[in-house]
């Protein structure tokens, strides 16, 4: 690959990024995360993405981002609950002292150093440079030691054949598959589809994100007002944070 | 060696006089739907295309997957946008009939594909998908709940 400037895309980038400029002044960006990557351009280690969960905000029953999630996967369930590919589930923890119940949803929690990827014995599992956790379904062989590996849960095995799938969903039998944080919309410059749901629900319990840039929403809210890691004992660094817990 | 291999040459040979154009006649040559349109032209020639794809789109799903290069070139959602579309009566072809374009070709050269395990066979337009909200994955937690509200007495049960 080249390393040499391409001047016509240079001037592309800034005319966009004066654009943009514009865009976010009335401070309406539902849809739009602040860096666009061109199509031709790799992800790199200059972003991490990641999401922070304010489960105060969170109300119990309310399963937008579930929906969403499902939606935007194509996922159906077979009526097997045991077995139905789940990429986000809503858990309901309550203090046993007090009573206090809180609603949370529970995903993927993009480990930066993410125990799935450490036990692939194919590479299957891996981290893009971005930070995101991903299952590369063409290598996987369904041998489900990352399902065994993960504190989270989060990850499902595909039992039963697949048809119809959406076009940036693709999933089939045999394979293991979790939360990709909408990777396909991403790279797309768009939020995940739970964050634009629960966002459009009026909740505002997500809040999505670049955990290396300091001036973005999310470093600035968790600078402010923390948030926590679940089990942040195993010192895994998700790249989910959850405030409220 | 020779021993051995004699008698089965003269089976070879003898079932080729009895059937003449048995290797011809019982595989179907596959039907192969042009892209409609006039300039339309495939990413790469056609001869290239039909000895490479593979490698096209190979090399495209490890870019896209691990390094997030999204490029449409030789992007297997272009390929079949372009490629598997409906016929005039307005039918298209899915991948479990031997009219899809990809499964035609695969099938009279006897290599199997698995691609459609898992993407889309069709263009989104065309794939009548089983709404989610209907049959949505049932959490474990969520089941236990159904359970616990089904059983629990009703107001004219406490009598």
């Amino acid at each position: 690959m080249s390393d040499a400037v391409n001047h016509s895309r240079r001037s592309f980038l800034e005319k966009t990024a004066a654009v943009g400029a514009i865009t976010i002044a009335p401070g309406i960006m539902l849809h739009q995360v602040a860096s666009a990557k061109p199509d031709d351009q790799p992800v790199t280690d200059a972003v991490r993405w990641g999401m922070l969960i304010n489960t105060n905000k969170c109300e119990d029953g309310c399963t937008d981002c579930v929906d969403a999630c499902n939606a935007e996967h194509g996922l159906v369930g077979n009526n097997r609950p045991e077995t139905d590919t789940q990429y986000i589930r809503k858990v309901t923890l309550r203090e046993k002292q007090t009573g206090h119940e809180l609603s949370l949803p529970l995903m993927c929690q993009h480990c930066e150093t993410a125990p799935c990827v450490d036990v692939c014995p194919t590479g299957a599992s891996f981290k893009r440079k971005d930070g995101i956790a991903l299952v590369d379904k063409h290598i996987c062989i369904g041998c489900r030691y990352c399902m065994m590996a993960c504190p989270f849960k989060a990850r499902s095995f595909v039992h039963e054949q697949v048809r119809n799938q959406t076009l940036s969903a693709p999933r089939g039998k045999g394979t293991v598959e979790s939360c990709t944080m909408c990777v396909h919309r991403v790279d797309k410059a768009q939020v995940p589809a739970c964050v634009e749901a629960c966002t459009q629900g009026e909740h505002h319990a997500f809040i999505f994100g670049d955990l290396n840039d300091p001036n973005s929403e999310i470093s600035q809210e968790l600078a402010k007002h923390g948030g926590k890691q679940i089990r942040a004992d195993l010192k895994l660094n998700t790249g989910v944070r959850y405030q409220g817990i | 060696m020779i021993k051995r291999f004699l008698p089965n040459t003269f089976i070879v040979a003898a079932l080729a006089m009895l059937f003449p154009f048995a290797g011809t006649a019982d595989v179907p040559l596959p039907v192969i739907n042009e892209p409609e349109g006039e300039d339309v032209e495939c990413v790469e020639p056609e001869d290239d295309m039909t000895r490479n794809h593979m490698n096209y789109i190979l090399h495209q799903r490890d870019e896209t997957m691990h390094r997030g290069i999204r490029t449409s070139r030789h992007s297997f959602a272009e390929c079949i946008d372009c490629h598997v579309q409906p016929d005039e009566q307005g039918n298209i072809a899915s991948i479990d009939s031997n009219e899809h374009f990809c499964r035609t070709c695969h099938e009279y050269s006897a290599v199997t594909i698995d691609c459609f395990d898992c993407h889309a066979d069709r263009p989104q337009e065309f794939i009548e998908r089983e709404k989610p909200a209907d049959h949505p994955p049932v959490s474990l937690q969520q089941q236990v709940h159904q359970l616990l509200s089904a059983t629990e007495p009703t107001a004219g049960d406490s009598k």
